[in-house]
């Protein structure tokens, strides 16, 4: 448990650390979210309308972009190998590095979120849904992009195959967030699209580990 | 605990070039090898074989009665050029994570900071130390969590004349209390040691 803990703790320092982290993050998700509506024309009804939408995709954007080095930097400079060395299963370590990259990206993210759509003309009463869709979403993208970072590792411009590799897997939680969001806008049953997203996170939990530690084995050896 | 290694017609081949190729090596509690040979040879990779993170293409690697997975978890310490320490955290903060993780606690961590005179290095960030005190650092993971097989790859070089002689004192202590050393070495290892060239 103390192994567990420590190395969590490493986790969130490293992406809290020196060279930004969630500030950069966040930096991207305003970026993102100020050149949106800058493209699709500004009139507030047309805003309104898609704003959620928006804050949502913008978010999914920055959570990738924080991924990019969750195993990299370790494989780099040789803490995978020493990490290796340990008898915590290397699929708990891979989940406790998409924990700790949740704490500190994606918790911060989340509380941005309803911000972001509500400056970009979305309902006050929204606010609370799209900070719960964007904490359950937050860790669906951790645990889903964490195993684009594993598969990536060891190959030139990995950022950018991570990326590639990930967006696919960041449809459903982008489609499920987004119709709940949209049915409580409307006043239909939201509840349907908020399980659905929870269930994929759930999945997203419990299955990347397993394909994570798989990637990670495959370019140690 | 691990108190025997042996390597038996070990062959090793990376990147499509056989590196070596029926390598033995007996080691029991209380000794020490040296792998010397050119650049090139194959000693940073007979280490990364031994610790099962490069796998062997003939040939195998035993602990004794113990079953290698476990022994490579809980006994042995790689300390190479990679040392993975993150140059922006600080030297505290490196040094407790890699004592937790590799099975250590505050009484042996405080024994490795004294031993290897980290104290006026806590604060420092990684970046900010010079080769051989970043050596120091890498190396108090040897003492700061017990395990009785070191792998050592060049431990010496970065360091100066005074903790050459500082640490070969404490591979002795090491070898005396029942400890396994197997260090890559251009220089003479300090202590009593089977000597094992790689690509003759």
């Amino acid at each position: 448990m103390s192994r567990a803990g420590a190395l969590l703790t490493r986790e969130v320092s490293l992406a809290w650390g020196k060279g930004g982290g969630p500030l950069v993050a966040l930096g991207f998700y305003a970026g993102t979210a100020t050149l949106l509506p800058l493209a699709t024309g500004p009139e507030p009804a047309r805003l309104a309308a898609i704003a959620t939408g928006m804050a949502w995709v913008a978010l999914a954007l920055a959570a990738l972009l924080s991924l990019e080095r969750l195993f990299e930097r370790d494989y780099e400079d040789g803490a995978l190998d020493l990490i290796v060395l340990s008898p915590v299963p290397l699929e708990i370590v891979c989940a406790l590095k998409c924990l700790g990259q949740w704490i500190a990206t994606g918790a911060p993210l989340a509380l941005a979120a309803p911000l972001a759509a509500i400056a970009l003309g979305a309902e006050p009463r929204l606010a609370p849904l799209i900070f719960a869709c964007a904490l359950v979403g937050g860790l669906a993208f951790a645990f889903t992009g964490g195993i684009g970072a594993a598969l990536s590792l060891g190959a030139r411009r990995g950022g950018l195959l991570t990326a590639v590799i990930v967006l696919p897997l960041f449809v459903p939680p982008v489609i499920f967030g987004g119709g709940a969001l949209d049915a409580f806008a409307g006043g239909l049953p939201w509840r349907p699209g908020l399980a659905l997203l929870c269930a994929y996170a759930a999945a997203a939990v419990a299955l990347g580990p397993l394909a994570m530690a798989a990637a990670c084995r495959n370019a140690l050896s | 605990m691990i108190s025997h290694l042996s390597l038996e017609n070990l062959s090793v081949r990376r990147g499509g070039r056989l590196l070596f190729e029926s390598l033995n090596l007996t080691l029991d509690a209380g000794e020490a090898a040296a792998l010397t040979g050119r650049n090139g040879a194959g000693k940073t990779s007979l280490l990364r074989t031994i610790a099962g993170l490069v796998q062997s293409e003939a040939g195998t690697v035993g602990f004794g009665p113990q079953d290698p997975g476990a022994a490579r978890a809980l006994g042995l310490h790689l300390i190479g050029h990679l040392d993975g320490l993150k140059p922006g955290r600080t030297t505290r903060e490196e040094l407790t994570f890699w004592s937790l993780w590799t099975g250590g606690g505050a009484v042996s961590i405080a024994l490795a900071i004294e031993t290897l005179e980290l104290s006026t290095l806590l604060d420092l960030e990684v970046r900010r130390l010079s080769a051989g005190q970043r050596r120091r650092l890498a190396l108090a993971r040897l003492i700061a969590a017990p395990r009785p097989l070191w792998l050592l790859d060049e431990p010496l070089s970065p360091l100066d004349a005074g903790w050459r002689r500082r640490f070969g004192q404490v591979m002795a202590n090491h070898l005396s209390t029942g400890g396994l050393i197997v260090a890559a070495v251009h220089d003479p290892l300090p202590v009593p040691h089977k000597t094992l060239e790689i690509g003759a």
